[in-house]
């Protein structure tokens, strides 16, 4: 099927919205939009990061997910307490891959779950007690955790407990860093807040560690901010920074430690993947330390090569041949991925619904194998995400900023992509519609993507899923018309 | 009052980024901008328009600094 005009796109868009009362028909009718290139500010055609309607099927998280899910719970030598009924840190343990290289349970703690289980006592009489206690049994059964970060859940805000005061006389006692994260999940409208306290915690209790100790820098020592490392994405990535002469100073936050993150504000430049999650630490760090800060694209071969130039341009001459001779290296093996599977690829349409960097990373790589990508959108994007995304993106082709599962499907059924990207709480619903699918948040658990050597398995990936032989079998056997007489004599 | 920042776009323009609202824009006109004396009434791209109390001029940018609000847009 070709892509769709911008008056069809349109009239499907009003389609949708039809089954909406008149009130929720009016505001999810600013979520969504036909994109138009012209257009320099997103939100004179989109509206984002407005909170979810009532009765619909949002796939957002919460606050909490954003600071212990997505920025906290990668540093690896860090001790992150869920403060707070046992649920929130159970259900959400380890299930974001984020590597990293340590013992874990010994000096690295990433994989683990460690939380003050808030009874009901706790609510009525207060947890401060219990949190402390928490901590002191930290750190005799792991002595050598490197601090002690505190994720408030949702009852520590309600009962107003005082976390802080808790953390400044811990860190007294132990002389470890303990930060208090004011991260409860009723904050805000989406994980997108949660990053930005996350953010504020990481700027107040953190980098102010190291002011004025010394620090032995290079004049290429960069950090690489914004790469959670899942699937090893951040190992891929370093090693390309690395090959063409910089230092990788620090790596926010996956594989991270917290004293990388001291030795941050020591940084030449600071790059910049995942814009929504890290934007505000790099801005802070801008105005405070004078560090300036550049967004990079590790998606395919055509983005990694410019992104590696832009990198360079901000150094001398060394740095600038060392790019080149990274991309002049990694060329023919690049265009032996392509060679392989743009052919079986080529012409595909992919529909993308993810959250903070990848809606529009990624449209390059599928650019590379030569797939298009006619539908994409944000779960907590701001509108400097949609700016950003509108000049990435064809004409006429869907964005959707919070789609509720109703929408997302209604789409999918119409438009009739060859693949769909998004999380697992949309995989099975569309693989039962018989729609390939890959899990474009945790790589449906391979990776990594980023990079050059991460790139030869993205084009893997999607070839794997969307020419597998499952997609015809999707129609039982007895259900089949007979085949007619001719072609069975013929055979 | 609201925290704002004020930063160099790439063509060396002023650009104004307001965190709790999420609005980045560049800025249009500044009714001061000498080094004695600068601030006053900023209008931004979007129609917008904010107030920040006549300074001298900052060292270096960004810089993070309390504004008024006297006219937003939408």
């Amino acid at each position: 099927m070709s892509a769709l005009t911008r008056e069809e796109s349109e009239a499907l868009i009003q389609e949708v919205l039809e089954v909406y009362p008149e009130k929720a028909k009016k505001d999810r009718a600013k979520h969504l939009a036909v994109n138009d290139k012209s257009i320099e500010q997103s939100k004179k055609c989109i509206t984002s990061n407005r909170k979810s309607l009532p009765g619909v099927m949002t796939i957002r998280g919460c606050a909490y997910a954003g600071s212990k899910g997505v920025v906290w719970g990668p540093i690896k030598d860090m001790i992150h307490i869920s403060h707070g009924p046992v649920g929130c840190g159970q259900y959400s343990r380890a299930g974001r891959r984020n590597y990293y290289v340590g013992t874990t349970g010994v000096n690295t703690f990433g994989t683990m779950n460690f939380t003050s289980d808030f009874q009901e006592k706790d609510i009525v009489f207060g947890g401060d007690k219990k949190l402390a206690k928490v901590m002191v049994e930290i750190e005799g059964l792991f002595p050598l955790n490197k601090g002690i970060s505190i994720q408030s859940e949702c009852p520590i805000g309600l009962i107003g407990d005082d976390i802080e005061a808790v953390a400044k006389k811990t860190a007294v006692e132990t002389g470890k860093p303990v930060v208090p994260v004011r991260c409860e999940g009723f904050r805000g409208v989406s994980q997108s807040l949660g990053h930005h306290i996350a953010n504020d915690a990481i700027r107040d209790w953190v980098l102010p560690r190291r002011e004025g100790k010394a620090f032995e820098g290079t004049p290429y020592d960069v950090a690489v901010i914004g790469d959670y490392n899942i699937g090893g994405d951040a190992w891929s990535s370093r090693i390309l920074l690395e090959e063409m002469g910089l230092r990788v100073v620090a790596q926010w936050s996956g594989d991270g430690t917290i004293a990388e993150m001291e030795k941050t504000p020591y940084v030449k430049v600071n790059l910049i993947h995942c814009y929504r999650s890290m934007n505000y630490i790099a801005r802070h760090m801008e105005e405070k330390y004078n560090i300036p800060w550049m967004e990079y694209n590790f998606f395919g071969p055509t983005k990694v090569a410019e992104s590696l130039r832009a990198i360079a341009a901000l150094f001398d001459d060394k740095i600038k041949e060392g790019a080149e001779r990274v991309i002049a290296k990694y060329q023919p093996l690049m265009q032996a991925v392509i060679d392989k599977y743009k052919p079986r690829l080529q012409g595909k349409r992919v529909m993308l619904y993810v959250g903070g960097l990848r809606p529009r990373h990624v449209i390059g790589a599928y650019e590379d194998l030569g797939m298009e990508v006619v539908g994409t959108g944000y779960e907590f994007g701001h509108g400097d995400d949609y700016d950003r995304t509108i000049k990435d993106m064809g004409n006429a082709t869907l964005l959707y900023d919070d789609v509720t599962g109703f929408e997302f499907e209604e789409f999918v059924k119409r438009v009739k992509p060859d693949l769909v990207g998004s999380g697992i709480k949309e995989k099975f619903i569309f693989q039962k519609m018989g729609v390939p699918f890959r899990q474009m948040h945790s790589w449906d658990y391979s990776g990594p993507y980023h990079g050059y050597d991460g790139f030869a398995i993205f084009a893997r990936d999607m070839d794997m899923t969307l020419n597998n032989p499952c997609w015809g079998k999707m129609q039982a056997p007895w259900l089949k018309k007979a085949e007619p007489e001719e072609a069975k004599k013929a055979a | 009052m609201a925290n704002i920042m004020i930063q160099r776009g790439s063509k060396g323009e002023y650009v104004f980024y307001l965190p709790k609202r999420d609005l980045e824009d560049g800025i249009v006109s500044m009714e001061f901008d000498t080094p004695e004396k600068w601030g006053g009434e900023i209008k931004l791209n979007n129609g917008g328009c904010y107030y920040i109390e006549p300074q001298p001029a900052p060292a270096r940018l960004p810089i993070s600094l309390r504004a008024k609000r006297l006219d937003a847009a939408e």
